[in-house]
Parts: C-alpha cells; structure tokens; sequence
C-alpha cells in the first residue's frame, strides 16, 4: 500500500460520505442518490490490492452508515465483498482500459445496493423499496460506472503533482548506436 | 482461490461486522456518535461558507431591491399583526368556552427553529439531519413541522449536536390522523409509488362508509401521543376501496415541501 494512495483514496471517502448527505441536486433531478463508495473501492482495489480494498470498504460503510439510518455497519460487508471479488480477478481485469474500469465500476455500483437490501431485508428494518427502486438502481449504478474512469484520472494526476517526476534513462536512447564486434 | 492473508481479512471483517450488529443501542448510538463527529468540521465549513454566500448575496444586493423587499416585508408584517390579534381573540374565547365546558386546557406549543444540514445517503430512508441535538435538550420523537405549520416528520436519534428525523412517507413514520370536515380517523403509510415520490403519502384504515372527497384536508388526531392533535398534514387526491370493501384508502399530498426543506421548527410539547 502506497501511503500517499492510502491518504488521497481515505479522504475521498470521508468527502464522498459528506457529498452524498448533504447534496440533493442530483437527488432531486433523478430522484436517486449515487452512491460513490462503491467505485472508490473498485478504485482502491484495482490500484493498491485488497489491503487498501478492505480499508476504504470498513471506513466508508462505517462513515455512510453513521450519517444514515441503516443499522451501523450494514455497509461494510457489500463494500468488502466488491473489495474481494475484484482482488480475485484482478489480474484479470484490464485496470488501464477505460472500458474496464466502467464496467467494473457498474458492476460495483449494482452490487452494493442490492447486498445491502438483502442484508437489510434480513433484519428488523424495513426499508422502503417499490418498482421505482430499479430506476435507482440503475442510476446508481450508471453514475458509479462513470466515477470508476473518473477517480483513476483524478488520483493519477494528483499522485502525478505530488510524487517526484520520472526522469528519462540517459542511457536509453532512439539515436543510440550500438558498437558489435570485439573492440 | 483466495491466498491465505486474504482469507484472514475476510474472517476479521466479517468478525468486525457481525460485533457491530450485535451491539446494544446505547453502544451503536455511542459509535454513531463518535464517526459521525468525523464529520462537524465539514458541516461546520459548509454551514459558514453558506453564511458567507448570503453575506455576499445581500452586499450585491442594489438598493433600491432592498427598498421593495422591505417595503413588502412592512406591509406582510401588518397583515400578520391584524390575524395575530384576531387569533389571539379566538383563542381567548376558546379558553373562555373550555372552562366554561370543564375542558382541560390546551398548552401553547413551544417551538425551536432548526436548520436541515443533510440527507440521509441511502435511497431506501427518508431521513434528514437538522443541526440540533442533545446540547439543545432534544430527545427522540419530538414533532417536527415547517415554518408554515405543516407536518414533517418526527425526531428519530438524537446526537450532540445533530439529529436524524424520519419523515412522513418513511415506514419508521406511521402517523394518526383525520380527515378535516368528516372526523374520519386514519393512518399515514408510506405511499405505493415506491421512494422517489416524496409529495403523496397513503392514508390507511378509514372506515368503509367514510364519504372522502379530493381537496379535504387531513390534521394530525393527536391519538398516537406522539403528535399534537391539529398539524396540518395534506390534501385528499383520491381514494379506493380496498380489500373487497372492507375498508378504504385515499392519497395524500403532502402540505410540506419535503424535498426542499431548509429549515424546520421543532415543537416541544
């Protein structure tokens, strides 16, 4: 785990807990809330392996379900199952693909959500679910598509400003010429 | 297959969760406190830099505009000055006539004002946060109404300086109400539209030979206890008969804007 990745991914994830309680623009033009958890965690993941995965999934359920009414700590588990599918197929996924991160984004979005209604269904809350939940779900999981892309230009830029800059190899040169023979 | 580390992360996490869960409601309110105050500074900046903004606004507002709203203000606060004597005459005969009944007294609400400072994240609660909380003496299932008088919702948890309140239309918020003209007595549910209509609610269990007609309006009863007998809750849109006529249901429109609720007031019995 890059401490620098560490810090960037954990403070998106307190910011993005923060946007998503107190931003009702997109809530009110869609009449669903995006849920951005789940593709920073695909980020996290993707980038750093499942030790960041884990991390980002344990605080942002925790920090998501503090603010919400959701029992404490519902939030984790969907979040980390995301977290450990994508460690098993990571070598799998073409992570530099703007594609690939799209569809992995999608596919987290969805899945968060709709683990969290099962585990929810299963205790003594009943959330308030009817046919106009699919379309949220489906923003939901469109938008989580499109962060996924979003969050690997974001922190590669900023790991880019922050970090030292890579310096051509004298050495490897186009024009280099290269002396056979034995002297 | 999953490596051995991998499989030692997944058996803490699920560890970790599973405690969560189990923990008592005092506990996870303990630990809903402690995260959620992660958070102050961030609701403070937000809160100032607001602040800011219509400082700023009000600084570019030109004169003259500031004239006409005054002006208009003066004149609203006159018309408000003649219906608050006429009220305070009706409620002088009400207490009048109550005595002379042997009714018991009705005491005035006392109301504090709130800010709505978030939402609940999740799509599956209807849930706001307001910027009062145990400092202010709050406690669980204070009423909670608009500037206009009508029905928001109740005080769900109460944090330090923040609480969460369910609103109407949530399943955590069953409200006993009737219906204005008819006295019919109901219950406030969750409307069929699923959770993104936040303007209509149900309203269940009337009786099956009530007489409900599109525009009467619906007042708390005050049955529950929780609520004070009288809010405003909404209009009549339409009603059915449900379960082979047994009994009858109608929709509500919400008198309270809930989608963009600023600020609430909150009533203390």
């Amino acid at each position: 785990m890059n401490s620098l990745n560490t810090c960037l991914v954990l403070t998106a994830v307190w910011l993005a807990v923060f946007v998503e309680c107190t931003t009702a623009f997109f809530r009110n033009m869609t009449g669903a809330q995006p849920d951005l958890l789940p593709s920073l965690v695909v980020y996290a993941t993707l980038t750093s392996g499942l030790g960041l995965g884990a991390v980002s999934a344990v605080f942002g359920g925790l920090c998501i379900d503090a603010l919400s009414h959701n029992p404490l700590g519902i939030s984790i588990g969907p979040l980390f199952v995301i977290a450990i599918v994508i460690e098993r197929y990571r070598g799998l996924i073409l992570r530099d693909q703007t594609y690939a991160q799209f569809i992995t984004g999608i596919c987290a979005g969805a899945a968060a959500p709709a683990l969290t209604l099962v585990l929810l269904l299963n205790t003594d809350h009943t959330p308030l679910v009817g046919w106009s939940s699919l379309w949220q779900w489906a923003v939901v999981s469109l938008v989580s598509g499109l962060f996924t892309p979003l969050w690997f230009l974001l922190f590669g830029w900023i790991a880019q400003r922050l970090s030292y800059e890579v310096l051509p190899d004298p050495m490897s040169q186009a024009n280099r010429q290269i002396k056979r023979g034995r002297n | 297959m999953l490596k051995r580390s991998q499989y030692i992360a997944l058996v803490l996490v699920v560890l970790f969760v599973l405690a969560l869960l189990s923990q008592s409601d005092r506990t996870v309110a303990q630990l809903r406190l402690a995260i959620g105050g992660l958070f102050l500074p961030l609701f403070g900046l937000a809160r100032s830099a607001q602040t800011t903004s219509e400082r700023s606004l009000a600084a570019l507002t030109p004169h003259s505009e500031l004239e006409k709203q005054i002006e208009a203000l003066q004149k609203e606060n006159q018309e408000l000055r003649v219906d608050a004597a006429r009220s305070q005459e009706i409620q002088r005969e009400n207490a009048r006539l109550r005595e002379a009944f042997a009714l018991p007294k009705i005491a005035p609400w006392k109301l504090t004002l709130a800010q709505v400072v978030g939402r609940d994240p999740a799509n599956w609660w209807k849930n706001v946060r307001i910027n009062r909380g145990t400092r202010d003496g709050l406690t669980n299932n204070l009423t909670i109404i608009t500037p206009q008088g009508f029905l928001v919702g109740r005080v769900s948890e109460v944090g330090y300086a923040h609480s969460q309140v369910v609103l109407l239309g949530d399943p955590a918020c069953r409200v006993s109400v009737l219906v204005e003209n008819t006295r019919e007595h109901g219950i406030i549910a969750p409307s069929d539209n699923g959770p993104i209509d936040n303007t209509l609610v149900d309203l269940k269990y009337l009786s099956a030979n009530g007489v409900l007609q599109p525009g009467q309006w619906v007042r708390t009863s005050g049955l529950s206890g929780l609520y004070p007998k009288g809010i405003l809750v909404g209009q009549i849109v339409d009603s059915r008969s449900v379960d082979y006529g047994l009994h009858m249901e109608a929709r509500i429109k919400l008198a309270a804007h809930l989608n963009a609720l600023e600020e609430v007031m909150v009533v203390w019995p």
